[in-house]
């Protein structure tokens, strides 16, 4: 085991599986930084430092610095997939999005399908969301909602930083296009990482980080440690809770789901976007579905409201669910009739 | 004129397969068994053979909206794609894509494309793809006249020039976006390759109805590209026979236009004028070829007709390699 932060979890796990396969190259804005400037190239290695030594060990070829060209850079992430490679593009704010989602959406996310299965499209989308730093309306926002409900694409939320290493590695040598949100308020979180080089997470396969019998909690990224707060607080109380990570959006692990829900009766669904047509509702469609019979009260959903994020500190705190509204509805679950 | 009886008899056939296979189409959509919205190529034959007899299945294209012709010259079955576009399982792409989505990797075709301008940035990939290859192999972006007004089609060009990508902007000018004219739409005064130039590349324009001028310009681009110059993009003034799609009433067309391209601008007439007048083929060689053709396109129609049907379970298939 090595202590690491998300970020260089990122970082390193680039840089060993770069290493590993030459067909692993990366693309997008800033990633080297410098280039044209008579500072020269890396003057940043990535505006989250998520790239930082990658210029100097793998060279221009691999390190493809880009313009500020989203549609240009997963339009070409898909090509060097369709030849062969295995790219991973980054987009510094997930947000931006909007500017190529025909690349990803009728793309990238299709060709396999479209094709009659005779490709592959093995790229992975490095994308960076999440709210936290008053970064406003276009500049904090969780995508996986939009994303999530693409057939074709796996979307993939890791939470610490053992699991960007583990998750990471197993989407640069997965086969299908791939999603990966990293949470900007994640970067510097530390953590406990296993050395083993082949160490990967199998997608489809949430984790139980909390382990109880009273309410199931469901979330990813920056709100499962909000999610283990309360589950800790409440532990103290005699209320035990299973808290599931679900790790990947896409796929989803219904199983563990339902399986908690069976034992528990009580579901609470925490997630960071948007609430209509978003996870936490479909989440909760899947338990009246499917455990009906198991459910001692209305699954219970906690996410912001259906508002664009504001800027200021007060705004932002008050839209995010925050570790008193988690807490909040669990007691509603347990405190029904 | 340097090209082998063998190869002016090949490209000829490679167009005549086009140009058949689109005029039947046009005849067989109107009975109904075709499903979906179909855009013929029919007119603009001499682009894709033209650009295509300099490549080998190393090269990729990405190919248009209206991409049959460009399926077809780089190498794509006919019997496959005609059963696709029946919408067969046996098809190219077992019935998924259809007409505006037919691809085969295996012979360097990376898709035709349902979104106008799409393409262009997959063809950068696949160049930057074979320039960290390094053995010389290229990228085609084939776009139209419609594709040039997209954001993406820009970002591309730049793209391939800032990483010196081996990409080759192939812009077919048929004079229509749609059912929009390109002294409307094209804000560069019907010029397409001056926007290519101002992104810093070098660039050739030629009349894309004339196989010799396609080939031979062609030749050129390659040679500039393939010897590590960067990208390059050449425009082709070319001619749609067919309206955008088929069922397309085309009243903004001009009195006696079709009539008129396709009797003075017809690329296979053009062809067949300019080797037998040089004396290099005769009527009867040509004549071999286009009953050889049609004999080809009806076999291929009568085995997609005949061939199996996709079923529920397939609906299902291939969203994901592994989920």
């Amino acid at each position: 085991m090595a202590q690491m932060m998300y970020r260089e979890a990122v970082v390193s796990t680039i840089a060993e599986e770069m290493e590993r396969d030459p067909n692993v190259v990366m693309l997008g804005e800033d990633i080297v930084g410098g280039m044209g400037t008579a500072g020269g190239p890396e003057a940043i290695g990535g505006i989250w430092s998520t790239s930082v030594g990658l210029f100097d060990k793998f060279g221009k070829e691999r390190m493809i610095d880009t313009p500020i060209s989203e549609s240009a850079i997963i339009g070409a992430a898909s090509g060097l997939a369709l030849a062969g490679k295995r790219p991973i593009a980054e987009l510094m704010f997930a947000d931006f999005i909007g500017v190529c989602l025909d690349q990803i959406w009728n793309q990238m996310a299709k060709f396999r399908y479209m094709f009659g299965g005779k490709t592959r499209c093995p790229a992975v989308l490095r994308l960076v969301y999440g709210a936290g730093y008053n970064a406003a309306a276009q500049h904090s926002q969780s995508v996986h909602q939009i994303l999530t409900g693409m057939p074709g694409l796996k979307v993939v939320m890791p939470s610490s930083p053992a699991d960007v290493k583990g998750l990471l590695r197993t989407a640069i040598r997965d086969d299908d296009p791939v999603v990966f949100l990293e949470h900007k308020a994640l970067y510097g979180m530390k953590g406990d990482v296993p050395d083993d080089p082949n160490f990967t997470i199998p997608f489809g396969h949430a984790r139980l980080t909390r382990a109880g019998e009273d309410v199931t909690i469901v979330s990813s990224g920056l709100l499962l440690g909000f999610c283990e707060a309360v589950a800790d607080k409440l532990a103290q109380e005699g209320i035990g809770c299973d808290v599931i990570d679900l790790r990947t959006t896409s796929p989803l692990d219904e199983e563990a789901i339902l399986d908690s829900i069976e034992v528990t009766g009580r579901l609470v669904v925490v997630d960071e976007a948007p609430p209509r047509c978003g996870l936490a509702a479909d989440i909760c469609a899947l338990a009246a579905a499917k455990a009906f019979p198991s459910l001692k009260a209305p699954p219970q959903a906690v996410t912001p409201p259906h508002t664009p994020i504001p800027f200021a500190r007060e705004l932002e705190s008050a839209y995010l669910p925050s570790i008193d509204k988690i807490e909040a509805a669990v007691r509603k679950v347990l405190g029904w009739r | 004129m340097q090209l082998s009886r063998e190869a002016l008899l090949g490209a000829y056939r490679r167009m005549k397969v086009v140009r058949e296979f689109e005029e039947r189409l046009h005849v067989e959509i109107q009975t109904g068994e075709i499903a979906g919205f179909t855009h013929l190529y029919c007119g603009q034959e001499a682009v894709a053979v033209g650009v295509c007899d300099h490549l080998d299945r190393e090269d990729k294209i990405i190919s248009t909206h209206r991409g049959h012709g460009h399926c077809l010259a780089k190498g794509c079955d006919v019997v496959d794609m005609m059963k696709e576009i029946w919408g067969s399982r046996e098809g190219l792409c077992k019935g998924k894509g259809g007409s505006m989505h037919i691809a085969d990797v295996d012979v360097g075709m990376l898709g035709a494309n349902g979104i106008v301008g799409a393409g262009a940035p997959i063809a950068v990939g696949a160049a930057i793809s074979a320039k960290i290859d390094g053995k010389g192999k290229v990228s085609i972006a084939f776009s139209g006249d419609g594709a040039c007004n997209q954001g993406t089609t820009f970002e591309a060009m730049n793209l391939a020039v800032v990483t010196q990508a081996p990409c080759i902007f192939v812009f077919e000018n048929n004079h229509y976006s749609e059912h929009t004219g390109v002294d409307y739409a094209v804000g560069t005064a019907n010029d397409i390759a001056s926007r290519a130039e101002a992104f810093g590349m070098k660039v050739w324009r030629a009349d894309g109805t004339d196989f010799f001028a396609v080939y031979e310009t062609m030749r050129e681009v390659l040679d500039h590209v393939r010897a590590g110059n960067g990208p390059a993009a050449v425009e082709f003034d070319t001619e749609r026979f067919f309206g955008h799609f088929e069922g397309d009433p085309q009243r903004y067309r001009g009195k006696g236009e079709i009539d008129r391209i396709r009797e003075t601008r017809d690329c296979l007439k053009n062809f067949r004028a300019s080797v037998t007048s040089a004396k290099l083929l005769t009527d009867e060689d040509l004549d071999t070829l286009d009953a050889e053709v049609l004999a080809e396109i009806e076999n291929a129609v009568q085995a997609a007709r005949a061939a199996e049907r996709p079923t529920a379970d397939d609906v299902l298939a291939d969203v994901y390699i592994a989920y």
